[in-house]
């Protein structure tokens, strides 16, 4: 999809640290080779984790017998210590002038020495352990790597670069269940072989990293200079924390935040588009695959479409689309194509928001605090998100599941008014 | 390093992990034909005709390596360890009653593999497929042979896979009428309504009256023992900390699993059997954990599967706290008795 957008003449200028900066006074650059190369190592990486997630229900049940309710009890606390590792990695990747591609390496390491782990471990708490110790390495890795991103790529083209990015990832997501079934099929019980593959494919993805992912010292660019003598702010924590004391980044994490609190959880989605819409059983566990073959679709249309028309109404606009879904589910026409609507602005809302906050908020953050601001606001939405989560549990208990829908529509349609309101003067594409 | 140098390492590399990946699938399919092989001193299974009407049999699925491994076999209800006479029909879980089966099966699809639930009559025909949304656990069928019942567990699709649910379906023999799932009944919980979205229910025993039914109802972290009413479309909870109950014959009592203190968090569960009518509970003989429904071989005798070398054994044990646990058959499970 990126070959057909680089007809624009020349190939992509690569300077040694694999920023693409255009020649003055052109306006369109192809994706930077940094950017497809960790949009690679992002597939391989999520062929990998997705081998591995899509197995695990049926390796505990039936390959080691156990029985897995329950097992979910943990991820509370666990989301508390995955929002600090978050933070950690995005303040380590600024320090020392940029190692976010090292950051990154550990992160990716980490969840690629888990694979063979579960070789090792047949019971409940050590798998939770390592599974937590996956989690770990994911939320090290991303914040560094989604500065890394930010960095290659000029701003005005920030926004398709992250699609870019996004849509490889997601299509990794596809491919990995894929593999570990056809695996599956090759064997019997052939859980080790699933996960020794999936070992070997995250090794792959982390030797793409190192070798060609540039890494090394960055030198703050030209325009940065005057910024960072006059703010005086190194990568130290306090200035990681000062961070928000810009009026831009901080307005971009409040909406994120606020936003997130009327995010339903994609599990209560389903959930709800199951009973609510009759959508039948044999057809429940591929939902989340809709969602995701659309947010593979639209991902690059509509981060290049926030380059053309800014990447805050783009945002917006798909957190209009949630709200559209979310209407649906509430409708009593309960015709076959509202499942496919559903979904589809479901993966519509990835699209328009995932990679379009990050190239958003990249707009507001210094080169050199980059991954820390970046991390900021993810830290807050995965917070915020996880706090919704929490009260839609609250509220569907309290009052079914059509008044706790109600509630989060209304939140959501109050949160973007608000944000609307908070929309950053400045245009967002530079 | 060139670009050319890292393209070179990068392929060699590739190569290597290629490599490794396929040796441990070669591996792990050259399992498959071991398993087809007749295991030595294993029990002797012959190929014929199994029927769920003769009585003194008990029917089971057998887990010994050799071709007819996970199919349905029948042996003798006195001496299940004897000769096993092999169906031919494989499953993942079974059970029956008055002449009517239920097989949760794996259907090997192109690219994942799918479950369903078969309605066998007495002589194992398929009368009735339904689907099964996720990895089957337990299954039952009322003692008049009319309902069947099953409980699958669905996988989550969170990140690291870690939110399991289970979904409880409920089909009607006569007029084929499904309830895909009891979270559409109406939960009386101490008194009231009750609504809540991490609601599960698993392990349906009934009554012989087919309209009472039993189950586990599992919200905010507890587990209740619900009986249920399928006229009315509705479950009360009556007990706490009940997991797969089954109902004796005569109606009077739950064998269950119940989640103790102090025990590791795979293996918590000792067996116990509820009075109905007192709710008093007694703790059975059995000092290891155990994961499964029981099934009453009569008013007195329980029968149980744990952990075997071949996948699962069974055991027996008396039902009001006495006597020890004893293994009746090895290489078997979701035994069903025919009465």
């Amino acid at each position: 999809m990126y070959v057909a957008d680089s007809r624009a003449g020349s190939p992509a200028p690569a300077s040694a640290d694999g920023a693409a900066r255009p020649p003055a006074g052109r306006r369109r650059a192809a994706v930077a080779p940094t950017v497809l190369a960790l949009g690679t190592v992002s597939l391989v990486t999520d062929v990998s984790s997705e081998m591995v997630t899509a197995v695990l229900p049926l390796y505990l049940v039936a390959g080691l017998g156990l029985s897995p309710l329950g097992f979910g009890l943990l991820d509370g606390i666990y989301n508390g210590f995955s929002a600090l590792v978050r933070l950690a990695g995005g303040h380590l990747a600024d320090r020392g002038g940029g190692r976010h591609k090292w950051v990154a390496g550990l992160g990716y390491g980490i969840s690629a020495l888990c694979k063979p782990l579960l070789l090792l471990v047949h019971s409940l708490t050590p798998i939770g352990l390592v599974l937590a110790a996956d989690r770990t390495g994911k939320g090290l890795r991303t914040a560094p790597r989604d500065a890394l991103i930010s960095l290659s790529s000029t701003p005005e083209s920030r926004g398709r670069a992250f699609g870019v990015h996004r849509a490889m990832d997601t299509a990794g997501a596809l491919l990995g269940p894929l593999v570990a079934f056809l695996i599956l099929r090759a064997t019997v019980d052939g859980y080790d072989a699933v996960f020794t593959v999936s070992f070997c494919v995250a090794v792959a993805g982390v030797l793409i990293l190192v070798l060609f992912v540039p890494g090394g010292k960055r030198q703050p660019a030209p325009a940065e200079q005057p910024e960072r003598t006059a703010h005086g702010d190194r990568p130290t924590l306090r200035a990681a924390v000062g961070l928000l004391r810009r009026r831009e980044l901080r307005r971009i994490a409040v909406c994120a935040l606020l936003l997130g609190l009327a995010t339903v959880s994609d599990s209560f989605v389903y959930l709800l588009l199951q009973r609510r819409l009759g959508v039948p059983d044999r057809w429940f566990a591929l939902l989340p695959l809709g969602t995701a073959a659309a947010f593979l679709v639209l991902a690059v249309p509509l981060g290049r479409l926030a380059d053309r028309v800014g990447r805050w109404a783009v945002f917006l606009a798909g957190h209009v689309a949630l709200l559209l879904a979310y209407a649906l589910l509430l409708t009593s026409w309960h015709g076959t194509a509202l499942p496919y609507a559903v979904l589809l602005l479901h993966g519509g809302f990835y699209a328009a928001t995932d990679g379009v906050l990050m190239a958003a908020a990249s707009d507001g953050v210094p080169e050199h605090l980059r991954s820390s601001g970046l991390a900021l606001v993810q830290t807050g939405q995965a917070l915020a998100r996880f706090a919704c989560s929490l009260g839609f549990g609250a509220a569907w208990t309290v009052w079914g599941d059509r008044t706790a829908l109600t509630a989060s529509t209304v939140a959501l349609a109050a949160c973007a008014a608000f944000s609307l309101t908070l929309r950053p003067r400045d245009k967002a594409t530079a | 390093m060139t670009v050319r140098n890292r393209i070179l390492v990068l392929l060699s590399a590739v190569v290597v992990l290629a490599a490794v990946a396929v040796a441990s699938v070669l591996r792990a399919s050259a399992r498959a034909e071991r398993r087809d092989r007749t295991q030595a001193g294993g029990p002797n299974v012959t190929p014929g005709t199994v029927t769920l009407t003769q009585p003194g049999r008990m029917v089971f699925r057998n887990m010994a390596w050799g071709p007819h491994r996970d199919e349905l076999v029948a042996a003798p209800a006195t001496s299940p360890s004897g000769p096993r006479t092999a169906s031919g029909l494989k499953c993942l879980r079974f059970y029956a009653a008055s002449g009517t089966g239920v097989c949760l099966q794996a259907v090997h699809g192109p690219v994942s593999d799918t479950y369903r639930a078969a309605l066998l009559d007495a002589s194992l025909h398929v009368r009735a497929r339904y689907d099964v949304p996720g990895i089957p656990s337990r299954a039952r069928v009322s003692p008049s042979g009319r309902f069947a019942a099953w409980t699958a567990f669905v996988g989550g699709d969170s990140y690291a896979g870690t939110n399991f649910s289970t979904r409880t379906a409920i089909a009607d023999t006569r007029t084929g009428a499904l309830t895909p799932s009891l979270e559409t009944y109406r939960i009386v919980k101490d008194g009231r309504t009750y609504h809540a979205a991490d609601v599960n229910f698993w392990g349906v025993t009934f009554a012989s009256d087919d309209r009472t039914f039993y189950a586990t109802l599992a919200t905010q972290g507890t587990t209740y023992l619900i009986r249920g009413d399928l006229r009315s479309r509705t479950v009360t909870t009556l007990h706490t900390n009940v997991e797969c109950p089954s109902l004796s014959p005569d109606g009077t009592r739950i064998a269950f699993k119940k989640r103790v203190a102090g025990l590791p968090k795979d293996a918590p569960w000792h067996l116990y059997v509820l009075n109905l009518r007192t709710l008093r509970e007694t703790p059975l003989a059995e000092p290891r954990s155990v994961d499964d429904q029981a099934v009453w071989r009569d008013d007195h005798t329980l029968v149980y599967a744990l952990p075997g070398d071949y996948g699962a054994d069974l055991y027996e044990l008396p039902a009001d706290g006495t006597g020890k646990p004893r293994r009746i058959s090895t290489a078997a499970v979701s035994p069903a008795y025919v009465r």
